[in-house]
């Protein structure tokens, strides 16, 4: 079974659409990569998956439960329980260190004495290499750092899918290639689901099984999908002229030369 | 028929009040639900807020509230001793303090104070997305932030107000004795004058005065827009609206209490 079943997806900010017939499948244990330009309603649709923002038509289906419409509420909280999100800005509470970020989930969801939630949060620290940081808070650390830290607290309460909404966004290229490393990881490991954000290249070809390209201008009156496949696969083949200039932009000190 | 468009201001007004009855419907589901999601308010956040907004603001109110009753001294010392009334003063400061100014200034300490950086506070988790993280992780905002806030500020009110009205006397006291009288006399003339009933009164306005600048501090949080300047114009908007409610508050309690016969 799909984890996530998305079908005729659209939404309009007043008399702005912003995508419409947006419709995708991810498979468990898949990374894929929501991608295009800026503006096409990536972020958009990503808050529509994870029940921040109803969607104005269309329906979303996470493990098999649909999350969206009426009385949808209570498939929705259950929902929450089995996926973890990290926001672009990290979204980490500044009055709560490293270890009390984790640990927050799990003291609000679960039994576990006060010693135990701590073994647990430092062990999901350590999993993504912040286990000196602990103690620290949101403010003292980095960016790569802030988002390594807001990975390990969605992933505190072992949910079998994350959401990653622009994780390398602003980071140098080794700490971007680092979190690629930790996505690929986890989804060896454990098997995990991912849906990432993002418009980095080198990203979107290291760790993407499928990928949903989008586009603000796929119709005449609103954005929507213009391309879906495996990356690599839309790299090499695809003849759409906007999936081409994406994948085959070369460096500006390249076209200089 | 071509349709009119609505002002932009009126169609603002009308989305702050639409806002502000959605507010108030969160708190009240958020009380409601409250047994079931205890975890989520924490004892620990009413005890922070409530050192924050009662203990740090305790020199300000002591401070405020002496040159308050100081000033009522003097100023009404001047036309009362005309008629050989001054002894009077006791009675007209205390009731002043213990029914209407020692809330009311309280509340508006606690406004600029505390209403404003809960709007602050809450507008900026609202900007860097922590907002949208609590609600991704199946956590109520209102109750594991708003609620804890209201309940500190519901706690403290009363205690800042009786600290309030204390300092107030002792100013008020300071100048009687400068004029001549004796404390045993002037402390007869306040236990003539006010009662435990203006105290009680005065006591419970404060409460509810707290628990509303809290409410409309943290609703000035979580409506907070996008852009560099949002969080400057809630933590405006809180204090604005804190001030207002207080005052249109107060005018309330007077008609209630003149209706008790209090």
């Amino acid at each position: 079974m799909p984890i996530i079943e998305a079908s005729g997806l659209a939404q309009r900010f007043g008399d702005r659409t912003i995508f419409r017939d947006v419709s995708f499948t991810v498979a468990a244990g898949q990374v894929f990569v929501l991608l295009g330009g800026s503006g096409c309603g990536k972020s958009t649709l990503m808050r529509q998956l994870v029940g921040l923002l109803p969607p104005t038509e269309g329906e979303i289906a996470i493990a098999g439960a649909r999350i969206t419409g009426p009385g949808a509420g209570p498939a929705l909280a259950a929902a929450r329980r089995r996926f973890g999100v990290m926001f672009q800005s990290g979204a980490l509470f500044g009055s709560l260190d490293l270890l009390g970020n984790v640990m927050l989930p799990l003291e609000m969801f679960t039994d576990l004495p006060r010693p135990d939630r701590a073994a647990r949060a430092s062990a999901k620290l350590a999993e993504v290499g912040l286990a000196d940081a602990a103690g620290r808070l949101p403010a003292e650390i980095s960016g790569g750092m802030a988002k390594r830290a807001a990975i390990a607290r969605a992933l505190a309460l072992d949910p079998p899918l994350l959401f990653l909404d622009e994780p390398s966004a602003g980071l140098d290229p080794i700490t971007a290639a680092e979190l690629d490393r930790l996505i690929l990881t986890l989804r060896d490991r454990r098997g995990t689901s991912f849906v990432v954000v993002t418009h980095e290249l080198a990203s979107i070809l290291a760790i993407g099984d499928a990928c949903l390209m989008l586009d603000r201008n796929a119709w005449p009156d609103a954005g929507g999908v213009i391309a879906a496949g495996p990356p690599r696969v839309l790299k090499a083949e695809s003849r759409h002229p906007v999936v081409r200039a994406f994948f085959d932009r070369t460096p500006l000190a390249a076209e200089a030369a | 028929m071509p349709g009119r468009r609505i002002s932009p201001r009126l169609a603002a007004a009308f989305a702050a009040a639409t806002g502000g009855l959605v507010f108030i419907g969160a708190l009240v589901t958020a009380l409601v639900r409250l047994p079931a999601n205890r975890r989520q308010f924490r004892l620990s956040d009413v005890a922070r807020e409530a050192e924050q907004a009662g203990f740090r603001a305790l020199p300000l109110v002591l401070l405020l509230g002496a040159l308050i009753g100081l000033i009522l001294a003097f100023q009404s010392a001047i036309p009362m001793r005309r008629f050989g009334a001054d002894i009077f003063v006791a009675n007209l400061v205390s009731v002043s303090l213990l029914r209407e100014l020692g809330p009311l200034l309280s509340a508006v300490i606690l406004s600029g104070r505390t209403g404003s950086a809960f709007a602050a506070e809450l507008g900026t988790m609202k900007v860097n997305q922590e907002l949208d993280a609590l609600e991704v992780m199946g956590l109520d905002p209102v109750t594991l932030l708003v609620l804890p806030r209201m309940a500190a500020t519901l706690l403290v009110t009363p205690v800042l107000t009786l600290m309030m009205d204390a300092a107030g006397l002792i100013g008020m006291t300071l100048v009687m004795v400068g004029f001549g009288y004796s404390e045993p006399a002037i402390q007869a003339q306040v236990q003539q004058a006010a009662s435990a009933a203006d105290l009680a009164g005065g006591l419970a306005k404060a409460a509810v005065f707290g628990a509303v600048v809290a409410a409309i501090g943290c609703r000035a949080g979580l409506a907070t827009g996008n852009g560099p300047r949002a969080v400057g114009l809630a933590a405006t908007a809180a204090v604005v609206g804190g001030i207002v409610a207080t005052i249109l508050l107060d005018g309330a309690f007077a008609m209630l209490f003149y209706r008790l016969g209090w």
